[in-house]
């Protein structure tokens, strides 16, 4: 791998950049792998690369139906937080925001995290209960979330109307300031090129129709669009197709998928200097580093595959955003898009073993996976390489449904996530 | 200083004269020009300056397709838009324009030093750096890259401006009001359908504006369709999004090209769902990719044809063609007939038909054919340009003060692709036209790919005999992304179209694309050897151009942002000094202050005299629902987890509402008023989600059931009266119901009247004192409040919040959920377990109790807390520790749900969910707060009047 650095780049200038090598190779799928990735996601190309970079297991491959990181890990608003009420919660997005920071020079790829700080407003007196709830837990687990009054809410984020007169009124706020925002295209070529460095088959347009199972019914490949791959440890992390890969399994998977939408202004100089969520109001803005303000909010009502959303969301949307921020409304949308998220029961993941031997899961990430996407690379690789889950997801389990051991962070705050 | 007016010609009024500037120089127009061709008139050449590299640029084409000349304006306080096309806006009196992305100035533009590095940057170069070290990313590259990205500078005032919306219903919609689209739409017209035909120019015509030929026919048709009753015409139009069904959302712009905007909105946004959807949105002329080919006088040549047709500009003196397709030939003899000086057509070809060349030559334009354009001199202008033949031989220098492209079109399938309509390949336009999709939808003229522009195009990539990676071949001229850069991408492994979009932002800048994607494409192919069709094409999405915010936020804004609810006795409230809280969409008043008192004051006041004589609480805002129907009492039972069948005509029952996982989600008092009528109470929050949830099971689950549901929440103001004197208040007012303890005891319900009004009047109790919730028509609710606060005057009678009832309630351990429960609660955490009715064969939630972790030990229930100061109110959401010394992370038991002065008992009360915490009455539990950690006893959360004797008199 070359290495990345300004001298490179200075170098390659010199030369004319002809000697850049490729990011990753376009691989062809071998006969047969010690483990298997399904979904090259940011989630799915951090588990081949945590596979191969901490737990030993290289000959590994990712499978991709289409082109890495063209599902949730390219649509998404990029906000990074782990700011989490329950236990489980906290430590699973915090374990992830701990890699966030460092990834950029683990990878050799700048990701562009930038811990900007992420701000959850608070608009009445639930909300008030609500985020100090939130605080308190994440101060005695250890997780940075702090109060802020709407004076001060305003000096961190100028842009915000704290007027008592707006028909929600910003009453105070919390903020995680380890939060921020990353570039999440940079994200799954980064884990691409470092796991291809480290032995792992990137495959791209290769998708999974079947997975093959031996007379105990432990795994023992999958069938491709590109032939058939023997392995004996296949980890799925395919969003709201999970679903569809499990089947191939006879397991059933309790995933619902909705269009999530998502929109960005045409680029401005710098005004919006971290992020912004308001439940009450429903919208999440941030700035991109190209000046773009990144916008999103709820999902679409009904569920869907289509990556295509309704315009109502949109109005909805861009209505809280200016009252919010009033100074938006001259401001104009560039884009909107639609992605799918996957959502289970408690609207939590589902990440660790299956019933089946051999067949790993991390799915259910409903709207807030880019977030976790390190944490999650990292807990799957964990799960497959030891076939016992880490103790931080091992509550992520799927029998959770059955018994009722429920991991509900939006029902115990109504908090988007 | 090249581009001039016509002496004549063009669809201006010259005898409309506009003056306006240009940062800050003055310049004239005249009505009918835009910024572009004003300014073109102007001898004006440099509109702005690239996204990345800062380099100079001109006008590149005449409409929405424009990627170069970006520019502000300034209307005054809260009026600064940022980003707008010059070839979009409309000249008027006084407009302030100005260029953006330059310091200190257009001409002088210090980080166009960013050009000169240019080698250093190419694509994806900041995946690469800005690494080492590590805290310099957020200190100081991104705020460097930040600061350097970005074009316009935002508005910073808030918008002065408003904006309006509205829904239409048309048989047939047609978009773009070119030849075709207005053919389309007279064709519609004729058979009686309601026909919409939009477009976004300021005036109908698209491409027959162009061409003075059509002019008669264009005349006559739009009178046609003016005169047409079931014909709506809509300029200054955008069809920006194509939804699901045939929904197409459109913003029309009212204000923006107006000297005087007057009092209107500024845009309107159109909801437009239509029968069938015509789309006429033509096509786009390609640009070339040559060395130099962003040097600002090079543009389209249908550009430049449009400037001098439409507004009598010639984009320069001396004008030269380089061309791959015919339609350059014909734009350019068109504007040499109109008096624009012609130096030199180029086209690469070398087979193009006499019949195209025979008009050039005949005006005697030197022609020279199998050649290219191989770089362009001049930086903020172009002087002159170097052709060589294609083979790289013969290279000469041609002096030129306009360059034109014509390299092909590239039809407009932006609102099919939203609607996921296919695409097919042609190979003979070198561009992808509209195949099948499932909406009712059809594409004609140049979006069809049916239009007749000559032939070519197929070359878009010029031939250069020199060395390719020197030279700056732009393809997105916004973004900056070069040639080079698509083939850097390919090196560097990116295959997909779709990760060389992302790699190098190639179609990713605010004209998303219109005149890069193909070229882009194209290139790409090339550069991997594979056919375009192998690699894919990046989606379409909406809008089709940017849209402001404003308009799709619409009148969504302040007060109308969400409705406020309010219940008939708000204007008492208010007039009373009431201060308000929000509660879901409601605004309810919180305490009643008199005047020197705080909160807490006016609430212990409160509390106090509920507790010793009578409050009045307006609580119209409880949730209602009326269930009707033989089958009524039959729902509710599966509804709700205890039985209610059994409960007779006239009583009352406390209802909990689970949802399937098991969990608490609403609770409300209802009553049996016959056999087969109920009146139900939710939350104020639940309402609507205890309303859906119902509707939903009756619906979907049991259909069979003859139930109907009713929202009666807003039919009836509700006014509890609480305390020892609430029936003495009462008494004298009610008429046909015996109050007596015997005759109507707690939880029943009676009809009757009061002060001669109808009521549904409940005897019920949040608050643990003697109570009755009066329900009356809403429209007699502000009457009887004010009648019942005369009659209970010297009763002491005190009007009361939400504050003080939440006191009162938590006094008596009652739960408010969403506050004491989270959606993780199970009634027997919430120690509800009384409710549910085990015996029941079903109701929604029962399976889920069940479940291993429902009934397992360690759950967090719902108990009181006393802190060890009574004087000590603890923060609500504060968490519970066994241990305050263990070391973070801690293991928590809970959490402080509710926390409250407590007037009655003269201390402060809380309750909390406690892992176990039915089992821990007397155990010490610790809050640890930043500062300290407090020490509380767990207790009863019954914390007054344990045995209920205030109730039952």
């Amino acid at each position: 791998m070359t290495r990345f650095s300004a001298f490179s780049l200075f170098s390659n200038a010199l030369g004319g950049h002809k000697d850049w090598p490729e990011h990753w190779p376009d691989a062809a799928p071998k006969p047969a792998y010690d483990a298997i990735i399904v979904g090259g996601g940011g989630h799915g190309l951090g588990a081949a690369y945590y596979l191969a970079k901490r737990y030993g297991i290289r000959n590994v491959a990712v499978l991709e139906k289409g082109w890495i990181g063209g599902g949730n890990t390219g649509r998404n608003t990029t906000i990074i937080r782990s700011n989490y009420l329950y236990d489980e919660s906290a430590h699973l997005y915090d374990h992830a925001v701990k890699l966030w920071d460092g990834l950029s020079q683990d990878l050799n790829y700048n990701t562009m995290y930038s811990k900007r700080g992420v701000m959850m407003l608070a608009h009445n007196v639930h909300d008030i209960q609500s985020l100090k709830r939130h605080i308190h837990a994440n101060r005695l687990n250890g997780v940075d979330n702090e109060w802020l009054t709407p004076q001060e809410a305003k000096a961190y984020c100028p842009p915000l109307n704290i007027s008592p007169d707006a028909r929600h009124p910003v009453l105070g706020a919390a903020l995680q300031r380890r939060g921020g925002v990353a570039r999440h295209d940079t994200v799954a070529w980064g884990y691409a090129r470092a796991a291809a460095a480290l032995g792992v088959d990137i495959i791209q347009n290769c998708a999974v129709t079947g997975i093959n199972r031996g007379a105990d019914g432990a795994v023992t490949g999958v069938e491709t669009t590109r032939g058939a791959i023997a392995c004996r440890r296949v980890g799925v992390s395919a969003a709201g197709h999970t679903s569809i890969i499990m089947r191939m399994a006879g397991l059933d998977f309790p995933l619902e998928s909705y269009p999530l939408q998502a929109l960005v202004s045409e680029p401005v100089k710098p005004v919006f200097p971290c992020v912004v969520m308001s439940n009450t109001v429903h919208a999440y803005i941030s700035q991109s580093d190209k000046g773009e303000l990144v916008i999103g909010a709820g999902t679409d009502q009904y569920v869907s595959y289509s990556q295509r959303g309704a315009l109502h969301i949109v109005e909805h949307t861009l209505a809280a955003i200016c009252e919010i921020f009033p100074i938006f409304r001259r401001m104009r949308m560039l884009r909107n898009w639609g992605g799918i998220v996957d959502v289970t029961p408690d609207r939590s993941p589902i990440l660790g073993k299956t019933p089946v031997k051999g067949l790993y899961v991390n799915c259910g990430w409903g709207t807030g996976g880019f977030k976790a996407t390190p944490g999650a690379g990292d807990l799957l690789a964990y799960t497959m390489a030891k076939d016992e889950p880490h103790p931080i997801n091992a509550p992520f389990n799927l029998d959770r449904f059955r018994n009722g051991r429920l991991i509900d962070e939006a029902a115990a705050a109504a908090v988007a996530h | 200083m090249s581009g001039y007016r016509l002496a004549n010609g063009g669809r201006i009024d010259r005898g409309v004269r506009r003056r306006f500037t240009f940062d800050g120089r003055p310049f004239e127009g005249f009505s009918g020009d835009t910024l572009a061709s004003a300014l073109l008139a102007g001898g004006v050449q440099l509109f702005g300056r690239s996204f990345k590299y800062h380099r100079p640029r001109g006008v590149l084409g005449a409409g929405s397709e424009e990627p170069n000349a970006l520019i502000s304006v300034n209307r005054g306080p809260g009026r600064f838009t940022p980003n707008l096309r010059a070839t979009g806006i409309e000249v008027y009196e006084g407009l302030a324009a100005t260029s953006q992305n330059r310091w200190p100035s257009l001409r002088f533009d210090l980080a166009a030093i960013n050009d000169r590095l240019g080698m250093f940057f190419p694509a994806g170069f900041y995946n690469k750096t800005f690494m080492w070290p590590r805290s310099f990313w957020e200190t100081l590259y991104e705020p460097a890259i930040r600061r350097m990205a970005g074009l316009g500078n935002p508005p910073t005032e808030e918008d002065r401006d408003h904006y309006a919306a509205t829904y239409a219903h048309c048989e047939c919609l047609v978009i773009g009001a070119g030849p075709a689209g207005i053919e389309a739409a007279l064709e519609a017209a004729s058979t009686g359908k309601r026909v919409i035909l939009v477009d976004e120019q300021d005036e109908a015509g698209g491409g027959a504006m162009s061409d003075p030929a059509l002019w008669p026919w264009l005349e006559r048709s739009i009178a046609t369709l003016a005169g047409a009753p079931n014909v709506t015409l809509l300029t200054r139009t955008t069809a920006f999004g194509y939804y699901h069904d045939n929904f197409i959302g459109a913003i029309e712009r009212l204000t923006d090209h107006l000297a005087d905007i007057g009092k209107g909105p500024r845009e309107r946004l159109w909801r437009i769902r239509a029968g069938e959807v015509i789309l006429a949105q033509g096509a786009i002329e390609r640009p070339l990719v040559f060395d130099g080919n962003d040097t600002p006088g090079v543009m389209l040549a249908s550009a430049a044809r449009t400037f001098a047709l439409r507004h009598g500009v010639a984009v320069g003196r001396s004008v030269a063609l380089m061309a791959t397709h015919d339609s350059g030939w014909r734009d350019i003899v068109a504007m040499a007939k109109a008096g624009v000086g012609v130096c030199a057509v180029i086209d690469a070809r070398t087979n193009v038909s006499n019949d195209v060349q025979a008009e050039a030559k005949a005006l005697g334009i030197p022609v020279h054919l199998g050649q290219c354009v191989i770089g362009v001199k001049g930086r903020h202008a172009v002087q002159a340009i170097e052709v060589a033949s294609t083979d790289g031989s013969r290279r000469r220098t041609i002096a030129c003060d306009a360059l034109l492209m014509a390299g092909g079109w590239t039809p407009t399938v932006h609102l099919w692709s939203h609607a996921r309509g296919s695409l097919a390949w042609r190979d003979a336009l070198g561009a992808y036209v509209p195949e099948t999709c499932s909406e009712i939808v059809r594409c004609v003229g140049a979006c069809a790919g049916t239009w007749d522009f000559g032939a070519g195009g197929l070359i878009n990539t010029l031939p250069s005999p020199k060395p390719s990676h020197r030279a700056r071949a732009f393809v997105d001229f916004q973004n900056d992304v070069t040639a080079k850069d698509i083939r850097l991408a390919v090196q560097e492994g990116f295959r997909s179209i779709e990760h060389i979009k992302r790699y190098t932002t190639t179609g990713m800048a605010t004209d998303q694309g219109k005149t890069s994607n193909l070229n882009g494409l194209r290139i790409a192919s090339d550069a991997l050897a594979r056919p375009v069709t192998d690699i894919g094409l990046t989606t379409f999405r909406p809008p089709y151009t940017p849209q402001s915010f404003g308009a799709l936020a619409g009148r969504a804004q302040g007060p109308l942002f969400q409705p406020t609810r309010k219940t008939p006795i708000d204007g008492w409230a208010e007039e009373h000094g009431a201060v308000f809280e929000l509660v879901a969409q409601w605004r309810r008043a919180r305490y009643f202050p008199k005047p020197g008192e705080d909160m807490h004051v006016a609430v212990n006041r409160e509390c106090r005299m509920v507790r010793q004589a009578v409050g009045i609480f307006d609580a119209s805002t409880l949730g209602k629902i009326e269930v009707v129907g033989p089958d009524a009492a039959e729902f509710l039972n599966r509804m709700y987890t205890n039985p209610w069948k059994s409960l007779e005509p006239g009583r009352c029952r406390y209802g909990l509402l689970l949802r399937e996982d098991g969990f608490i989600t609403d609770d409300g008092v209802s009553a049996r008023l016959d056999d087969d009528r109920f009146h139900l109470t939710t939350t104020t929050g639940g309402a609507t989600r205890v309303l859906n949830m119902m509707e939903d099971y009756l619906q979907t689950e049991w259909p069979d059931l003859d139930v109907w549901l009713t929202s009666i929440t807003e039919q009836y103001a509700v006014i509890a009266l609480q305390g020892p004197m609430a029936r003495k208040v009462l008494e004298p007012l009610v008429e046909g119901i015996d109050l007596s303890p015997g005759a109507f005891p707690h939880m029943a319900i009676r009809a009757g009247r009061i002060c001669g009004i109808p009521t549904r009047l409940f005897r019920v109790s949040f608050t643990g004192e003697l109570g009755f919730e009066i329900n009356v028509p809403t429209a007699f609710g502000r009457a009887l409040w004010e009648r019942l606060m005369a009659e209970g005057q010297h009763h002491g009678i005190t009007p009361y919040g939400t504050e003080a009832m939440h006191v009162l309630r938590a006094e008596k351990g009652f739960i408010i959920v969403g506050q004491d429960t989270d959606g993780t609660v199970t009634p027997y955490d919430a120690g509800l377990g009384w409710a549910v009715g085990t015996k029941k064969k079903d109701f929604v939630g029962k399976r889920s109790l069940a479940r291993p972790d429902i009934v397992a030990p360690g759950r967090k229930q719902l108990v009181g807390l006393m802190t060890d100061d009574p004087n000590l109110v603890l923060e609500e959401g504060a968490q519970i520790v066994a241990d305050p010394k263990q070391a973070v992370p801690m293991t928590m038991l809970g959490h402080v749900t509710s926390s409250y002065w407590s007037e009655t008992l003269g201390r402060s009360i809380a309750l909390a969910l406690v892992a176990g915490g039915h089992g821990r009455t007397g155990e010490t539990l610790y809050i640890p707060m930043p500062d300290r950690a407090h020490s509380v006893k767990v207790c009863s959360r019954l914390f007054h009047d344990a045995e209920g004797a205030r109730l039952n008199v």
